[in-house]
């Protein structure tokens, strides 16, 4: 781990009719690492990024961020967005009405208050930067296409681009390799690898091949708990670890 | 990439409206009583004018429902609103011209207080009342009763939008709160207690105080202009609002609201942004419609007018201005023609088609079949005279054979 804590989520619960999909979770991430975050079916892995984005408020605990230790639980999901937590869902969530270039300019980094939108107008940095992104996730050729006419695997490189846009200080990435061939996923893992030098990266995956090429620590949930900690190695090899996942 | 071309440029239409809507205000104007060969009768001008009005309000809810998903049943109360607002000060100013001449013969010239319970008679005898409701303080000032044409509205939109948007009230339940909302406001208003003479409403409108000596031939052809103003105003304004990002933010909220939440918009406040401008637009055409109108009264903002409203947007087309413009303006002719009692019945030997009753009916179907067969309504046909667009396929391909093209292919 470098640098100082971006992220600390301490004692969060969270209950759904009387189901624990959080139980007393806690977890910290440093301004720039690479963590993964595997776990079976039900061990609360979409539930902790959603408590992070906001989209579940906890019964229970903290979640505090940067360097000013702010809680994230007092602000909306777009206030969170703002302060630098970005999201990619499992599903592509891209507007399928709406071309690349749109998709990646509603994203990028500008102002978000609907006054100022109004009157907001692409400066040429701002087209160099949709362009720059289009030319790393692979899309610069279809720029004005719908989202909706790209294959799987370009819109999941849409949202990666989309979430880059956004330059997040935290990237919460919801099984990034589904659906996407073998040289996409290798692709993807050294793109994810390469942001983690200058941000937060939390990647939950289940897709033990995946996670091993990112050579990272790994978080193992269950039971919306941690279950176990460490490198890859660590945590395959606890009798736990085993038990509950591995074994299966 | 994002085009840099002006307005004009990029979105064709609105050029194409502005043109045709100055040469419709031009041929009516060539064709009035006051001004032109009088072909088209007064009381024609002014279902014109009034005509303009309705587009203009259902230019307001497509930029509301077609390109934000917002579907309100309620945009016709603040239609009603609008049309209250200035019909406050046409019925007190006129009337204080009246009481004025009356009083004039008295040895002493009458008190402030004298000409106001005068007024006060006047007006609210009807209801049984002689004393001026305290809603009526600004009646006697027209810049007043001008600016509450906009705050009375934007006010209660404002309101009403921070409750419901708070709450992430949406889809159907919105539009159930929004109709409600409009029933209660009709109810209050059908009582003589609301201030603005219960279920009889203002009338005598259509004289404006201070223009007594133009004629009606005359000022319906001014507040046909005033109509076509506005209209274009207002599609110049929803143009803009939908050309840049912001109306690609609106539409990215129309299809998947959450997802935006998370590239961190606050989506509540655009909805209310929208609500409330919208709700504004509205009633300006309220303004402008019920002096041509002559006369406002509760049943105006009863929950069905607003679904005209809806069914006229649809049946022109959502998400595109001069769809929803096109589709009030013929819903709204055809409904008077059929609703005239000059369309001859139709008689079927087993039953006979009156018209006049069963041209609901026939609205009601044509809502169904656009809806089912043709969700791009009627604007949608431009696109087929035009020859220039595929269906809107949302990206999909356009065959189903792996190989087969996609838009921008079969496009180049």
């Amino acid at each position: 781990m470098s640098g100082a804590t971006l992220l600390e989520v301490s004692g969060v619960t969270v209950s759904f009719d009387g189901f624990r999909a959080l139980n007393n979770l806690t977890f910290h991430i440093a301004a720039a690492e690479l963590r993964a975050v595997i776990g079976p079916n039900g061990a609360g892995k979409t539930t902790f990024m959603d408590v992070i984005t906001g989209k579940t408020r906890p019964d229970k605990g903290t979640v505090r961020w940067g360097e000013k230790s702010v809680s994230l639980l007092r602000m909306s999901e777009a206030q969170i967005a703002r302060a630098g937590v970005g999201r990619k869902f499992q599903r592509p969530t891209v507007f399928e009405d709406q071309s690349v270039a749109e998709n990646l300019m509603l994203a990028l980094k500008a102002a978000r208050a609907p006054w100022r939108v109004l009157f907001w107008r692409p400066a040429p940095a701002h087209r160099a930067r949709v362009l720059a992104l289009a030319t790393d996730i692979g899309l610069a050729a279809v720029l004005d296409r719908k989202a909706g006419e790209l294959s799987h695997g370009q819109k999941q490189w849409l949202e990666i681009g989309m979430v880059l846009a956004q330059e997040p200080r935290l990237l919460l990435v919801d099984e990034p390799a589904a659906g996407m061939t073998l040289a996409e996923r290798e692709q993807t893992t050294a793109l994810l690898v390469e942001i983690a030098k200058t941000r937060a990266v939390v990647v939950v995956e289940h897709d033990m091949e995946f996670v091993r090429r990112l050579n990272c620590p790994v978080t193992v949930l269950h039971e919306g708990a941690v279950l176990a900690e460490g490198s890859l190695a660590h945590v395959t090899g606890d009798a736990q670890v085993i038990d509950v996942y591995l074994g299966r | 990439m994002t085009d840099r071309r002006p307005l004009v440029l990029r979105h064709p239409h609105v050029l194409v409206f502005l043109s045709l809507l100055a040469l419709f205000t031009l041929g009516a104007t060539l064709f009035s009583e006051a001004y032109g060969t009088g072909a088209l009768s007064t009381s024609f001008v002014k279902t014109l004018g009034k005509t303009l009005c309705l587009s203009l309000v259902a230019l307001a809810m497509d930029l509301l429902w077609g390109y934000l998903g917002i579907l309100s049943l309620g945009h016709m109360a603040f239609f009603a609103i609008g049309g209250y607002m200035i019909g406050m000060w046409l019925m007190y100013a006129r009337t204080e011209g009246i009481v004025l001449a009356a009083l004039a013969g008295a040895p002493l010239p009458p008190t402030p207080e004298e000409v106001q319970a005068g007024v006060a008679t006047q007006i609210f005898g009807v209801v049984g009342s002689a004393d001026l409701p305290a809603i009526w303080t600004f009646a006697g000032s027209l810049p007043a009763q001008l600016a509450l044409v906009v705050l009375v509205p934007g006010l209660l939109a404002l309101l009403f939008g921070w409750l419901a948007f708070r709450s992430r009230v949406t889809g159907v339940y919105l539009s159930i709160l929004t109709q409600a909302g409009t029933l209660a406001l009709a109810l209050w208003l059908y009582q003589n207690e609301s201030g603005l003479r219960g279920n009889n409403g203002l009338s005598g409108l259509q004289n404006i105080p201070g223009l007594d000596a133009v004629p009606q031939a005359q000022l319906s052809v001014w507040f046909l202009w005033a109509s076509a103003a506005a209209l274009a105003l207002a599609y110049v304004l929803g143009s803009f609002m939908v050309s840049g990002k912001f109306g690609s933010v609106l539409r990215a909220i129309r299809d998947d609201e959450q997802r935006v939440r998370f590239l961190g918009y606050p989506v509540e406040g655009y909805k209310l942004f929208v609500f409330t401008v919208t709700a504004i637009i509205a009633a300006i055409a309220g303004a402008l419609y019920y002096p041509q109108a002559g006369i406002i009264n509760p049943a105006e903002l009863a929950p069905i007018a607003s679904i005209y409203l809806a069914v006229w947007v649809a049946i022109g087309g959502r998400g595109r201005f001069y769809g929803a413009v096109i589709g009030a303006a013929f819903v709204s002719l055809l409904s008077s023609w059929f609703t005239g009692g000059t369309v001859p019945a139709l008689d079927l030997g087993f039953a006979r088609i009156v018209w006049v009753d069963w041209w609901q009916v026939l609205l009601g179907l044509s809502f169904v079949l656009v809806t089912l067969f043709a969700p791009r309504g009627i604007g949608g046909l431009v696109d087929l005279l035009a020859h220039l667009r595929p269906p809107r396929r949302h990206g999909a391909p356009l065959g189903p054979d792996a190989g087969a093209l996609r838009e921008q292919e079969a496009e180049a």
